[in-house]
């Protein structure tokens, strides 16, 4: 039964979703926008975001040390991964730069398999955000209306430093002709290795805030990477916006299906996706560009 | 090496002869070789495998990877697409197969594996639509994708049918009956003989694909799709093919899976399915359809040693996603292709004890003999040539009038305007040459005439026929096409393979699945490529790859694919680009003789040679036609040497 307060509800789960896929799909969107490499460790890099700040959490028990930890974490796992195996495959085909990411996700998954095995972990949500909010005509759990708020910000964020500062001006410049930004000077190879590591920063700190909404697997990360996907195709690749708005429309599909029958959730994603594939082939707000 | 001077100082001087016995033979003798040595090995396997610690239902496993396999390099390694998504098909095929020999009663084994295939491959079709409206890295995230809603709907949706996570158990096992006795195949090596029979099955009917011209145009698409379609062929067919082909294999090993479980597990619908068949490829080699076995084998091996002899139980995935991402930095082309390289570096180690240093620079000496030697023979025999080479329609030359009439055609980006109003007009027969400045809107002109870009107004008639919006494909495959100003050739296919893709297109139109036909097999395109190599006088140098050509003979190549497709009307686009003045002569001479028979249209900025060659020559600035005229005319006119030398007269006339 489909109640008034139900489909409110599963209005903001999406919109939780969402403002997380959002974040997600950004991170792998400029990092594929810029480097032209597709990342397909990027929801494994989701799982050890998770996974660092549960770490973290256990340390020193500050939910703050969580976040701030699994982010710069994966900051440092990204710089160094670029550093040491990406930047190797700029030059060699797409199907190898797949390969790579793509052994890279197992690695990420078998290692945290080995030290926490498979079995499930959970980080509890601040004592501040914990419980319910009332909205009024219906309760809601706080720490999810704080999802929202925290991916704004961060989102916010990402978006000041694309749009607002020369790092950012660089990026999107890279984005357009990656080419022409090398010859004007400018190091595009550390560009690259930045633009990684922010990018793989967003989707840690992704990891981190969703954790206490679920419990953290090992293998957690391959469902955000489909869904990840789908975004992107329906917001369009490389664009930031096109990943915001892309996440919002998944977000909300998967939510209000759920909401009739979860088992159909993923067939309406795909439905969306091929209806954007037929009228917008190169996806709501993205260019035509490189493929 | 030291071979190869000898060889083409003898295929140079008979002619057509030498090259054809040397190119048809091996080819033919190889063709029984690797369907024998399949054979031979797949009867050995049992015999060999135990006593290297294989258990007899492990290489049931890799016979079944092994074939899924087989499809997905036709698909990956051969024609260049990527898909995370095979998964899918596996499953479907599977399930299919699995439910109408449990729940529907179905009594025949073999005729539910082959509905199970049909299944597939329908699916695959459906789902081939989708994904292939994109490529490259989108299409390895559509796949994906595609797959995990495959997985979604096996579990809920459809779990009446499939058992959901419990899977379809009680699969019945294969029996031959042969009058007298019946042969059940049951487990372990048992059922060995039932798989290995439909391994060798899809080898024979896959390698004979590969071989087909299908599987030299899908390499093409491979290599470089842009040209593959601009040449006359039909890529998104071809594609869709390659895809329906990939999920045929697919759907019949995964019928095999169920069958050879006796349990259809709901786990091949699973990401990981798609992710070990992509990853056992890499592994073993892509583009030579052995490789996927090979990679099951090893992947398989190292599984249960590393689980049971070393005793590292769930490690074991983990030291396996090592050695891959190690194998992709460092094997770039999987065992398979490591094999290769090694043997080729060998092969060049034991030719460099005669002096390693001497190697290079004789071989580049002899190709300059070769070069200084060959325009005269291919002088010679290309003018044989020509007579025997017409345009697609013999008639048409003789006629008179437009072959082409662009009118009011404009083309604009955004506020830049490439082109604009421009009203051109070419008869039957005539050589016409373009020039201008840079920026004068020439390439994009050629763009608009061949379709490749849209013309932002105005109307294109060619030969009668108003060809304004069509594909260039089918403008192609109409007798129309261009050389590229910047090569687009097909890289790591050889001289030869790169003219008969081009020919192809002209002998078979743009799409027919001729899938099991020998490339020998189709007439007149032996005689089309020998001719076209004698003509861009590439003969000696048919089986070199094309990355090994010199610049002048990859510009040679270009105008040697155009012209394989025998155009009525044929462009190029500065022909003469970047050659040094000696191969320039030689390219004029060479484009003389093209000229016989055919009109083409020339744009260069190499004046002196333009001039020589052309009828008419027209001249566009800043988008629009500036004059029109004979060489004499051009020459002499005020407005062009304005537009080149802005305002200093008299230059040009000198």
């Amino acid at each position: 039964m489909i109640t008034w307060s139900n489909f409110v509800s599963q209005l903001f789960n999406g919109l939780a979703l969402g403002a997380l896929l959002a974040l997600i799909s950004s991170g792998l969107t400029i990092i594929y926008g810029t480097l032209g490499v597709l990342n397909l460790a990027h929801g494994a890099m989701f799982m050890l975001g998770g996974y660092a700040g549960y770490v973290a959490y256990e340390a020193t028990g500050s939910f703050i040390v969580a976040l701030i930890g699994g982010a710069v974490f994966l900051l440092l796992v990204g710089i160094v991964i670029e550093r040491v195996i990406i930047r190797h495959f700029y030059t060699r085909p797409h199907g190898d730069q797949l390969l790579v990411t793509f052994g890279l996700s197992i690695v990420f998954v078998e290692i945290v398999r080995f030290f926490f095995s498979s079995l499930s972990k959970t980080v509890p949500a601040p004592p501040l955000l914990s419980g319910i909010t009332s909205l009024g005509f219906m309760v809601y759990p706080t720490y999810r209306l704080a999802v929202v708020g925290i991916v704004a910000v961060a989102l916010l964020a990402l978006f000041f430093l694309l749009y607002k500062t020369r790092l950012g001006m660089i990026v999107r410049a890279g984005i357009e002709d990656s080419t022409m930004v090398d010859s004007l000077g400018i190091n595009v190879y550390r560009v690259f290795m930045i633009v990684f590591g922010i990018g793989s920063m967003a989707v840690g700190f992704a990891g981190i805030v969703n954790a206490p909404v679920v419990s953290l697997t090992p293998d957690m990360g391959e469902a955000i990477l489909v869904q990840t996907f789908v975004v992107v195709v329906i917001g369009g690749v490389g664009s930031f916006p096109g990943a915001v708005l892309g996440g919002i429309i998944a977000g909300e599909i998967i939510s209000l299906t759920s909401m009739v029958d979860p088992g159909y959730a993923y067939v309406m994603l795909f439905a969306a996706m091929v209806l954007v594939l037929l009228v917008r082939p190169h996806g709501l707000l993205g260019t035509r560009g490189r493929e | 090496m030291s071979a190869r001077p000898v060889q083409a100082g003898v295929a140079g001087a008979p002619g057509v002869d030498a090259p054809q016995r040397v190119a048809v033979q091996p080819q033919r003798q190889r063709r029984f070789v690797v369907e024998a040595i399949t054979a031979a090995v797949l009867i050995v396997m049992p015999f060999v495998l135990p006593h290297l610690g294989f258990a007899p239902n492990t290489v049931n496993r890799i016979i079944v990877w092994g074939l899924f396999g087989i499809g997905f390099d036709i698909l990956f390694g051969y024609t260049g697409l990527l898909s995370f998504g095979q998964s899918a098909l596996y499953g479907t095929g599977g399930f299919f197969a699995a439910y109408l020999l449990t729940i529907a009663g179905f009594p025949y084994v073999i005729l539910a594996l082959f509905l199970g295939m049909i299944a597939a491959a329908a699916v695959g079709y459906l789902v081939g639509l989708v994904a292939l409206r994109r490529t490259g890295i989108y299409f390895a995230m559509i796949t994906v994708a595609i797959a995990e809603v495959f997985y979604f709907v096996e579990f809920n949706p459809l779990a009446h049918w499939t058992g959901g996570e419990n899977g379809l158990p009680g699969v019945p096992s294969p029996s031959l009956y042969l009058g007298f006795t019946t042969i059940n195949f049951t487990s372990g090596w048992s059922m060995y003989p039932f798989l290995a029979f439909w391994y060798f099955i899809g080898i024979v009917i896959g390698l004979r694909i590969v071989r087909s011209p299908v599987g030299v145009i899908l390499r093409a698409i491979r290599e470089n799709p842009l040209r593959a379609a601009a040449v006359g062929h039909s890529i998104h067919g071809y594609k869709l093919a390659a895809f329906v082909i990939a999920a045929a294999y697919a759907g019949f090993a995964g019928g095999l899976l169920g069958v050879m479980q006796g349990f259809m597990p709901p786990e091949a619908f699973m990401f990981d399915t798609s992710g070990q068949l992509v990853m056992q490829t890499a592994i073993g080699g892509t583009g030579t359809l052995f490789g996927p076995l090979l990679g099951a084998a090893v992947w398989l091996f190292l599984r249960d040693f590393l689980q049971a002899t070393l005793g590292l139980g769930a490690t074991w995935k983990l030291v396996l996603g090592v050695v891959f991402v190690l194998l992709v930095c460092f094997l770039r082309h999987g065992i398979i292709g490591g094999i290769k390289d090694l043997l080729a570096f060998l092969r060049r180690k034991r030719g460099g004890s005669t002096g390693t240093g001497a190697a290079a620079p004789s071989a580049a000496a002899s190709a300059a003999a070769a070069g200084s030697r060959m325009p005269r023979a291919g002088a010679a025999s290309g003018k044989a040539a020509v007579a025997a080479m017409p345009a697609r329609h013999a008639a048409a030359p003789a006629s008179s009038g437009p072959i082409l009439q662009a009118s009011g055609l404009s083309k604009r980006y955004g506020g830049v305007i490439a082109n604009a109003d421009i009203d051109f007009t070419v008869n039957h027969g005539e050589l016409r040459g373009i020039i201008g400045p840079n920026g004068a809107g020439k390439s994009t002109f050629f763009k608009m005439l061949t379709c490749e870009v849209p013309p932002t107004s105005g109307k294109i008639v060619f030969e009668g026929r108003d060809i304004t919006g069509m594909s260039v494909t089918d403008v192609c495959q109409l007798g129309l096409t261009k050389s590229y100003q910047v090569n687009q050739l097909f890289n790591r296919l050889t001289v030869r393979e790169n003219v008969t893709i081009a020919a192809l297109a002209e002998l078979r139109g743009k799409f027919r699945l001729d899938l099991l036909r020998n490339l020998a097999g189709i007439p007149g395109l032996h005689d089309q490529v020998e001719r076209t190599l004698h003509l861009v006088d590439l003969a000696s140098r048919a089986d070199t790859p094309v990355s090994d050509l010199a610049y002048g003979e990859k510009r040679r190549l270009e105008v040697g694919l155009a012209l394989a497709t025998s155009p009525t009307l044929l462009l190029l686009d500065e022909p003469l680009a970047g050659m040094s003045p000696s191969e320039r002569v030689e390219t004029v001479r060479l484009l003389k003789s093209i000229s016989r028979g055919r009109t083409m249209i020339i744009i260069d900025h190499d004046m002196d040679s333009l001039f020589e060659l052309a009828e008419r020559v027209t001249v566009l600035q800043e988008g629009r036609v500036l004059v029109e005229g004979t060489p004499e005319e051009i020459k002499g006119n005020a407005k062009v040497q304005e537009a080149y030398l802005g305002g200093v007269h008299g230059v040009l006339a000198q």
